[in-house]
């Protein structure tokens, strides 16, 4: 017990990137523990979301390894990676637009239906029980999220914040281990920002998920995040508390466009 | 109009639509008497074409693969399907008698039709397990040049009859092979896509990197769509070419490919009983065409700008059915 609970749920090791002549990110590393919340922040185009892609399997790193859960997944396909326990949102919001909003959630269990192609189309006893089953489980999860009454609406036609909550919930019903979120506040007002923050902080409380958050809103990433990677053009710059990165000359050069030494002139 | 109206229960519980689409079926064929020599065939046709255009529904409204070879399907089905009844089984069993309508023609047509379909559903997977990683433009490339390697290829083995074509096949395809094949595809599709499985051709549709997030693995539902839609699209050709008797390569050809997407395009992308209505108004729209055939692909092409002018999102099916949203629709799967 005590060897599973130190080892780390997902653990980058020394991961590059390189399209070309450009590299989008330089060794990386990063470790997260099972059911810690870390943010992930940096600039625009320091390579947050090349990070996230890595991670997710979207792309193979030119070097490095992932490990998920002692695993190595690197390079396997995306939808085998969310088999073994890992899910994210989007940046730019990517709902089912013909889909309504339950039929959204319900998208999730595909990958772990028992019933396949035969009992579906012969629509049998099992395979009415399993559709019974996944549609009151989509039902608690939504009505969870207080999403229940939009249900049967087009995902398109919900009010954006809800729209990045049905994402969540969504990537949620997929039972994962570690949940990815990109950027799930860009866009939002205060007050949705604030119910964001409630919402992940339900999220670790119900399901015991870890949770890896990019974001560029510095007031949800401190509030709520126990540590903290900044990445700048690729590579690690900093790591730590939300305090100790606050004070991190560094990480203030990179935020502000000057240079460390400039700054502590200043 | 209240005859699509009154589909709308069976949309809701599929396996009764089943049930009494195969008894129409079963009516048909008692009847079969009394309907002229005519009717029979354009009836035929129809049930012929709701397959075709239901399957490539599959793989193009709900899967949203463009497939421009679903003709070359269908010749696959029926070029097997003819080599059976007419060589194989006559050769394996002389002593029987196989006139098409004969008990031996009747009881073994069950097996050729599967056969005719499992053939084609071989060639839908070995076109689609390696193209189905391409998307748009380059997947219509692909199924395009695959349509034609097929019409070519028979054109050029003489065993099938060359550019000559196969005639003198077994009239063993009656009203109630071709209606009751129609409903039993329409039920399959139906069921299919009306379940928690079945959205994962809508989910790949709509956002494929998001359906691979969620654990979808895109590539074989996309290539499951494609050897579904094969399979039916061969039992189509086997119905068709034991209904008119004669097959060619021309028969097959990117025409016949069009005039499906035309039927599914009018019907509405992603709906099985407005691409079936569609199949039937196009079986006879080309019966009163008859007389301008050369004229027919013209009529096809104003019929999808006018569509696409008039009601670019909506397309026949609520026309028919008058649905009022499509958010509905889902709910009551």
């Amino acid at each position: 017990m005590t060897t599973s609970s130190c080892k780390a749920l997902l653990e980058a090791r020394n991961c590059s990137l390189r399209f070309g002549g450009i590299a989008a990110l330089t060794k990386v590393s990063l470790r997260i523990a099972p059911g810690e919340l870390v943010g992930l922040i940096g600039p625009n185009g320091a390579g947050k979301t090349s990070l996230f892609n890595i991670l997710t399997g979207v792309y193979r790193p030119t070097e490095g390894e992932v490990l998920f859960d002692g695993r190595p997944v690197t390079g396997l396909p995306p939808h085998f990676i969310n088999r073994l326990g890992m899910a994210r949102t989007f940046q730019n919001i990517r709902l089912f637009g013909s889909l309504d909003v339950s039929m959204n959630v319900r998208t999730s269990f595909i990958a772990r239906l028992r019933n396949g192609l035969i009992h579906t189309v012969c629509r049998g006893l099992s395979f009415r029980a399993e559709e019974e089953s996944i549609r009151e489980e989509g039902r608690r999860l939504l009505a969870y999220f207080g999403l229940q009454e939009a249900a049967s609406n087009p995902s398109r036609s919900l009010p954006y914040g809800d729209q990045r909550r049905l994402e969540i919930v969504r990537a949620l019903a997929t039972k994962p281990r570690l949940l990815l979120l990109d950027e799930p506040a860009a866009g939002m007002n205060p007050t949705e920002k604030e119910e964001l923050k409630r919402l992940i902080g339900q999220i670790r409380a119900e399901f015991g998920t870890a949770i890896l958050l990019v974001e560029h809103d510095m007031k949800v990433v401190m509030g709520i995040c126990e540590r903290v990677v900044v990445l700048d053009r690729g590579c690690l710059l900093s790591s730590g508390t939300p305090a100790e990165v606050r004070s991190d000359p560094k990480v203030i050069a990179a935020y502000l466009g000057a240079s460390a030494e400039n700054q502590e002139a200043a | 109009m209240g005859v699509f109206r009154a589909a709308a229960p069976f949309l809701k519980n599929p396996r009764l639509g089943l049930v009494a689409g195969l008894a129409v079926a079963v009516l048909l064929q008692s009847c079969g008497a009394w309907i002229d020599p005519y009717t029979t065939q354009v009836i035929l046709f129809a049930a012929i074409n709701v397959i075709l255009a239901v399957s490539l529904n599959l793989v193009m409204g709900e899967t949203g693969q463009f497939s421009l070879c679903h003709a070359a399907f269908m010749a696959v089905g029926a070029y097997t399907s003819a080599l059976l009844t007419g060589k194989a089984l006559p050769m394996l069993f002389p002593h029987l008698s196989w006139t098409g309508t004969s008990p031996a023609s009747q009881l073994t047509f069950l097996p050729v039709l599967v056969i005719g379909g499992g053939v084609a559903a071989l060639a839908g997977l070995i076109v689609g397990g390696p193209s189905l990683r391409l998307r748009g433009d380059y997947l219509a490339m692909v199924t395009l040049g695959f349509g034609e390697i097929i019409r070519v290829l028979l054109q050029n083995t003489n065993f099938v009859g060359g550019a000559r074509g196969m005639e003198g096949i077994l009239p063993a395809t009656n009203l109630l092979w071709a209606v009751g094949a129609a409903v039993l595809t329409l039920y399959t599709m139906i069921a299919l896509v009306r379940s928690t499985y079945g959205r994962g051709f809508q989910a790949v549709r709509d956002d494929e990197i998001a359906a691979a997030a969620m654990g979808i693995d895109t590539t074989r539902f996309k290539v499951t769509a494609f050897v579904i839609g094969a399979f039916f699209a061969g039992v189509a050709g086997a119905l068709y070419a034991h209904a008119v008797e004669f097959i060619s390569p021309d028969g097959f050809n990117f025409l016949r490919s069009f005039e499906i997407i035309v039927m599914v395009i009018l019907g509405g992308l992603g709906r099985p009983v407005g691409v079936a209505s569609a199949a039937i108004l196009i079986t006879l729209l080309n019966e009163w065409l008859r007389d301008l055939s050369q004229y027919r692909m013209v009529v096809y092409a104003l019929i999808i700008i006018l569509f696409m002018i008039l009601r670019p999102s909506r397309s026949l099916a609520p026309f028919l059915l008058r649905i009022k949203s499509r958010g509905k629709k889902p709910a009551s799967a």
